[in-house]
């Protein structure tokens, strides 16, 4: 048996560490190269990816994000600068809002996408991908000289703890004395959190589910009491250390893109179905121009969900074929599914075939293997009352 | 981690177990934990002919795809049909777990496996442990 481990992207030879490597080994984590970032891909204590993904759907899972980068832009010209390189309307946002958007290249691809946060009356932080954190910071700072703001790489200045699951409330509640009831799903809120004052509290996340992220100081020990405190609060509520395998999961159940997969630099909005967070009402952005031309024309390819029909694993990477047998598309990411319990995947394809109910076949090692397509996001989560 | 002494075992993390001109075969407790949660197993049909160190199916888990290699060259004689539905079980008992049994067809193939101990040596050196 020899295995061919999936989901790493592109490694830097420098392996960098977040301020909880230590305790992630101490808990037993299992560790991967993730972009460069010596990161838990799964803890056996916690029951492994299938357990940390149930536990998140059902109860509340802890993630250290930590590799995620943060930019922050303040400024007279701040709201300017970010409309410049985001395609969503930041001039939407009150003080205390979150909006997903994405950076994009003149030719309507992405640099990546992004949570925009306005922190202030002239104040932006843009939360970015572990993987693409040196280029999106050069990219924000070379695209706004001409604007009066300050752009500022974070990235290293926070450790960043996700608190997600329905019971994700009940327990940041016990550590902090913000009114967590009057912050809703992407809103930001100040508080302290486990004796530490000012601390950003965004509810927001990469699982399909209710949650939140704190951003802290990120020494290493501060960050690893803070991190003891969260899962000690979250035992009443099941609360378990949760790895990249599960995010990755739980982000595919809720259709969350991931960059290199989903979106990437030769994939155009249009394409990857994120209509609604680009707001061609507004006058001028980066890739507007492109994305003009492109909508006028009819799409090639279009992101789908799939559901096997037959036994198999759709596979990033893998070749879709038509019912005839020619290649006509490709898995972006596919796994078992561990709440549905259900073989999934996105997959691009012509539009022609990606209407709901169609049968399309997978290849998987030689075979072709029967897929059908199915509405999207997999998982939705459940309405609160 | 304990391996059965009257298993043998490959590089690639197989076992087989020997009952005269037949073989069990499996993937060993070690190669499980390095999966993790498995969910898919992917085997031959009986009748299948296995050629020594060539890929005879894959197990998948939730984040790896892995070849399975056959330890012994030989006709599939018996499938585990069990694995299909509850592929999880190889994660609880691997050793028991079986995938496939085999005829041989060279009893020889044996010879070049690894017994228990120089599995044990040669995993604690992998893992690094």
């Amino acid at each position: 048996m020899t295995g061919v481990f999936l989901s790493t992207v592109e490694t830097t030879p420098a392996v960098r560490k977040t301020a909880l490597n230590a305790v992630h080994r101490k808990l037993g984590a299992k560790m991967v190269d993730f972009n460069g970032w010596d990161m838990p891909v799964e803890y056996p204590s916690s029951g492994g990816i299938i357990a940390e993904h149930l536990a998140v759907r059902t109860g509340v899972g802890i993630f250290d994000v930590s590799h995620m980068g943060d930019i922050r832009l303040a400024g007279p010209e701040a709201l300017a600068a970010v409309q410049h390189i985001s395609m969503n309307d930041a001039s939407r946002l009150a003080i205390g809002q979150a909006q997903y958007s994405a950076l994009l290249y003149p030719q309507g691809t992405f640099v990546d996408d992004v949570i925009v946060h306005r922190l202030g009356e002239e104040e932006y932080l843009l939360v970015i991908n572990a993987g693409t954190r040196e280029k999106d910071f050069n990219w924000v700072r070379d695209n706004t000289r001409q604007f009066s703001c300050k752009v500022e790489n974070l990235s290293d200045d926070y450790t960043q703890i996700a608190i997600q699951g329905p019971k994700g409330a009940d327990l940041l509640s016990k550590l902090t004395n913000a009114d967590l009831r009057t912050v809703k799903f992407y809103w930001v809120t100040r508080g302290a959190v486990c004796g530490l004052e000012n601390i950003l509290i965004a509810r927001t996340g990469y699982t399909g589910e209710d949650g939140f992220e704190i951003y802290i100081p990120t020494d290493e020990q501060t960050s690893a009491r803070v991190w003891n405190e969260v899962l000690a609060a979250g035992k009443e509520f099941g609360a378990v250390p949760c790895g990249l395998g599960a995010r990755n999961t739980l982000r595919l159940e809720g259709k969350l893109p991931l960059y290199g997969h989903e979106i990437s630099d030769t994939i155009n909005v249009w394409e990857a179905g994120l209509d609604r967070f680009c707001k061609m009402e507004k006058p001028e952005f980066i890739g507007r121009e492109a994305l003009e031309k492109a909508r006028a024309k009819p799409l090639t390819r279009t992101l789908i969900g799939l559901e096997m029909i037959d036994r198999g694993i759709a596979r990033d990477g893998y070749r879709i074929l038509n019912t005839q047998g020619q290649e006509i598309g490709y898995v972006t990411s596919g796994s078992y599914a561990p709440f549905l319990k259900k073989n999934i995947a996105l997959a691009y394809v012509p539009p022609e075939v990606s209407a709901l109910g169609g049968e399309l076949l997978v290849e998987i090692r030689g075979q072709g293997v029967k897929a059908k397509v199915v509405p999207t996001p997999f998982y939705k989560k459940p309405k609160k009352n | 981690m304990p391996f059965p002494a009257d298993y043998k075992y490959t590089k690639e993390h197989e076992w087989l177990k020997a009952d005269g001109k037949t073989a069990t075969i499996g993937i060993t407790s070690y190669a499980q934990d390095s999966l993790g949660d498995i969910v898919f197993v992917d085997l031959p049909k009986v009748g299948a002919e296995l050629a020594a160190g060539k890929t005879f199916g894959s197990v998948e888990s939730v984040k790896a795809v892995s070849d399975l290699y056959a330890p012994a060259s030989g006709t599939v004689t018996e499938v585990n049909g069990e694995l299909a539905t509850a592929p999880e079980k190889i994660n609880k008992d691997a050793h028991s777990a079986w995938m496939i049994k085999i005829a041989l067809k060279n009893p020889g193939d044996l010879n070049s496996l690894l017994t228990a101990a120089d599995y044990e040596k040669f995993v604690a050196e992998e893992g690094g442990h």
